[in-house]
């Protein structure tokens, strides 16, 4: 639940392999790519048998959180039960019976929904992802402006101002906030739409990428559009304002960092304009340690959804997974799990390209 | 003259760590600044470029020309800054931007300052590692600076701060972070590109032999002052000043 | 490790000040609450007012006592959460550190694993699994929390190793615990107490999210994530979600203002930022 030290802008991370002058044969970027890629799959089958032991060595019974009083009283109906979920056989073939499952892209059926949960999680995978990646970019927007209007009025009010609102952007509770802002915008004020995805008059954008306010883009249904928007805004400020205070406090240290290095003073020695030592002496090698943080970040918003999306009745992975865990339903709870993890993976080659990107010396050592 | 120093003082945090400083620089001539660490004479080298720490107050006059660098708007300096003044610094594995291009870092303020464009700064980048000795110019010009060894950092370094014809360099202990054996190429190229494009060379060091080495003109800094200046041969061989002499006497086998 | 100057600055008094308060309400909340916390006495869901300055909630008890009592609740179990979480995530990244090899290796993979789900998802799958009990949830709490200590004690312990006088020690034949316990032990308690103090809020936060999913306190019991919970419900009349939830603000706030003076007072690398006025 901390945050790990993200590395210093000026750290050479990988400076015991370095090779001064030599480049591979082939493309450097590449074989980044697919060393970071062979990682990932590892850690994904990884994920697989943490979400499977972790909800079969638990003493919580799937049987008695299913079946009603009277059918556990049958010890036909609890035998029949077990054998149609797979439940008596021993564990480790359990698993592979799993993971040949999740190879071929069957996740197992909900017990709750007696639906596929690979249909179940198609559903409100979109639905989470437009709420926390709308969170994710007002959070990095606002929190790196915030950080480095911070870094360049240190110790003068601004800077005062930004550290106190940004301490109290990571202390609120979530649920708090989020019950707090659909009483005071929507009820009293009524300057918010209430909630769900969008006013429950209209229907549906047709389905492209199941982010309501893209495909309504799309289609040109341009009232869908903004009841989509509208209704998204809210919930994702509140996400947002946990990480805008996490970037804000990391965006204002690693531009202090950056600031005392060498290579500033002699970018201001050569005379450049001011905008440019900014941008590009200044914030980018600032924003390595900033984008471990931004990735760690969506992690949190992912935490954040399960207590939002209850508030806003946002139909997203959070509610699903809130479902799932406390009638333990071990297929769909596993699901939960593999998607999460996947969205964590991807989020991490994401922030690993990123690395390469902006710095050089990662993608050529 | 080129750029004459007079009653520099600079106060920082209520010490006066500049105490009237003068010098004069000339073109075609290195002027070796001496001094123990804590003396001011990088202070001096970052005062002419408008480079003080945040904070510092500054009085005196800095004259390039005929104009006076100290009453320049933030603009105006910025104009004169990597223009007609640039500046290498220490330790190339620090000064060079660690995430661009050589060639970026060569280009950018040519482009800035004198308004090339992108061909014909490039051109002129190749040109200018031919002129400090980079093998292998035009391949240079897209490789990062971590791929490059110390010795060639700081050639490339100077490169950047040759790019736009400057009449004045300083250079602030331009061969203290390196190697030993590559130190003498170093001075070797400096001395060269002095003579060859008429520059006034500001040599800011500690180390005496360095001095000897490559200076026409030495002053001696002490507590923010400076305490003698002249021609190499007669500061080193005959020091008027105690000081001095006590650090020549401090070196082993230099004094003669 | 003096630090009365870096105190003494608003932030700090500011959070000291706001959890010395709330140590006191916690230790005398008998003696301050106006009413029995558990008591159904009063006017159902009555707003703010002489007698009950918080209101009521639907069954008629009075809120300004239950907050005071919740705090006899989370603060404990929170500072119990952390320690637990410094001990354990401690022990393993110590181990993993000092005998590096395949230990290290099955250690801290574990900890990537933790890492890789969202504290809330994770931590409440556990919760679930053991049955909804403020207990329980501690303990998801505990298994999400401690790879943050394993890691930092981890790379601290590697880097306190190598050194000379550890080294020496071993030489001279000291066991593996002893080294562990005299040269190194010493040497990693200033970054894990302001990891500790950090995450303090933290955890406040994420185990009074447990509760408001049903999965922590159980009904009668004052819990403030429980109480924001049950205001879920008549969010109408605001008072019975407002305060409880400003409880745990204000709690997560004041550690959050110490814990972040104590990283600038301890973190070097602030220091020099600071010390080097650039532009």
């Amino acid at each position: 639940m901390s945050i790990k030290r993200p590395p210093a802008p000026g750290d050479d991370p990988k400076a015991a392999r370095r090779e001064p002058g030599r480049r591979g044969a082939r493309s450097p970027l590449a074989r980044f790519l697919v060393r970071r890629v062979l990682t990932a799959l590892l850690l994904a089958v990884g994920i697989t048998l943490v979400t499977f032991v972790l909800t079969n060595l638990v003493p919580g019974d799937p049987v008695a959180a299913n079946l009603g009083q009277r059918a556990l009283g049958d010890p036909a109906i609890v035998a029949q039960w077990r054998t149609e979920h797979g439940l008596d056989k021993p564990l480790p073939e359990q698993y592979l019976l799993h993971l040949r499952g999740v190879v071929q892209g069957d996740l197992g059926t909900s017990q709750q929904s007696h639906r596929p949960v690979l249909d179940d999680l198609a559903d409100s995978v979109p639905a989470t992802l437009e709420l926390a990646g709308a969170a994710i970019l007002i959070s990095i927007v606002v929190g790196v402006a915030f950080g480095v209007v911070a870094a360049l009025r240190r110790d003068r009010f601004s800077d005062h101002l930004l550290r106190v609102l940004s301490l109290f952007g990571i202390s609120v509770p979530t649920f708090w906030l989020a019950l707090t802002a659909f009483y005071v915008l929507f009820y009293r004020l009524r300057i918010a739409p209430g909630s769900g995805r969008i006013d429950p008059g209209l229907t549906p954008p047709p389905h492209v990428t199941g982010l309501y306010t893209l495909d309504a883009a799309l289609a040109g249904q341009w009232d869908v559009f903004s009841s989509a928007v509208g209704h998204l805004v809210t919930p994702a400020l509140v996400l947002a304002l946990y990480t805008i205070g996490l970037l804000t406090r990391f965006t204002r240290s690693a531009v202090l960092e950056v600031l005392g290095q060498d290579h500033v003073r002699a970018g201001r020695a050569k005379g450049l304009p001011p905008r440019v030592i900014l941008f590009r002496y200044v914030l980018r090698p600032a924003l390595v340690p900033v984008i471990t943080v931004a990735g760690l970040a969506f992690g949190s918003l992912l935490s954040g959804t399960v207590l939002v999306e209850a508030i806003f009745a946002w139909p997203g992975v959070g509610q699903y997974a809130y479902k799932s865990a406390t009638t333990l339903d071990l297929p769909a709870v596993m699901g939960v799990g593999l998607v999460v993890g996947g969205v964590y993976l991807v989020i991490n080659l994401i922030v690993d390209v990123l690395y390469g990107v902006i710095d050089p010396r990662v993608r050529l050592s | 003259m080129t750029l004459a120093i007079s009653d520099l003082k600079v106060t920082l945090g209520g010490r006066e760590i500049l105490r009237g400083v003068d010098l004069e620089l000339r073109a075609g001539q290195v002027h070796g600044l001496a001094g123990e660490s804590g003396s001011g004479k990088t202070m001096t080298g970052l005062a002419v470029l408008g480079l003080l720490p945040h904070g510092a107050r500054v009085s005196g006059r800095i004259t390039l020309g005929e104009r006076d660098l100290l009453a320049m708007t933030p603009r105006q300096l910025n104009a004169v800054r990597g223009g007609e003044v640039a500046m290498v610094f220490q330790d190339p594995a620090t000064s060079l931007h660690p995430m661009l291009t050589i060639g970026r870092q060569l280009t950018e303020h040519m482009r800035h300052h004198m308004r090339l464009d992108r061909r014909q700064a490039r051109a002129r980048a190749a040109d200018l590692l031919r002129q400090v000795r980079i093998p292998g110019a035009e391949e240079a010009l897209g490789r990062y600076p971590h791929q490059f060894s110390g010795g060639m950092r700081q050639r490339i370094a100077i490169a950047v701060a040759l790019a736009c014809s400057p009449k004045v360099l300083i250079a602030d202990e331009p061969t203290t972070a390196l190697d030993v054996t590559v130190q003498a190429g170093i001075l070797r190229l400096l001395r060269g590109l002095c003579d060859d494009l008429d520059l006034a060379v500001l040599l800011v060091t500690h180390d005496l032999g360095v001095m000897s080495a490559v200076a026409d003109e030495v002053s001696v800094m002490r507590d923010g002052v400076v305490v003698e200046t002249g021609p190499r041969a007669q500061v080193l061989r005959d020091p008027a000043h105690p000081y001095t002499r006590a650090l020549l006497d401090s070196l082993p086998g230099e004094t003669s | 490790m003096k630090l009365p100057r870096a105190w003494r600055q608003p932030l700090a008094i500011t959070g000291g000040v706001i959890a010395l308060a709330w140590f006191v309400i916690a230790l005398s909340a008998p003696l301050l609450a106006p009413h029995d916390p558990l008591a159904q006495e009063l006017p159902r869901l009555a707003p703010p007012g002489p007698g009950h300055w918080f209101g009521t909630d639907q069954l008629g008890r009075d809120i300004l006592s239950r907050v005071m009592y919740g705090a006899r609740l989370s603060i404990p179990l929170t500072l119990l959460l952390v320690a637990m979480s410094v001990l354990v995530g401690g022990l393993l990244g110590a181990i993993s550190g000092y005998f590096g090899k395949w230990v290290d290796e099955t250690i801290m993979r574990f900890a990537d694993l933790v890492f890789a789900f969202p504290t809330v998802i994770l931590a409440m799958v556990v919760a679930a699994a053991l049955g909804a009990s403020l207990a329980n949830a501690v303990l998801a709490v505990l298994v999400v929390a401690w790879p943050a200590y394993a890691r930092v004690t981890r790379g601290l312990v590697l880097g306190v190793r190598q050194r000379e006088f550890v080294l020496s020690g071993r030489l001279l034949g000291f066991s593996a615990w002893r080294s562990l316990r005299v040269d190194v032990l010493p040497n990693v308690t200033g970054p894990i107490l302001v990891l500790a103090t950090l995450d303090i809020g933290t955890a406040l936060l994420l185990l009074s999210g447990l509760s408001f999913l049903g999965l922590g306190a159980k009904p009668p019991s004052p819990e403030w994530g429980a109480m924001v919970a049950s205001g879920v419900e008549v969010f109408d009349s605001w008072w019975v979600a407002a305060f409880p939830g400003l409880a745990i603000l204000t709690v997560v706030l004041a550690f959050n203002f110490l814990g972040d003076t104590l990283r600038d007072a301890l973190d070097p690398r602030t220091a020099r930022a600071i010390k080097e006025r650039a532009l």
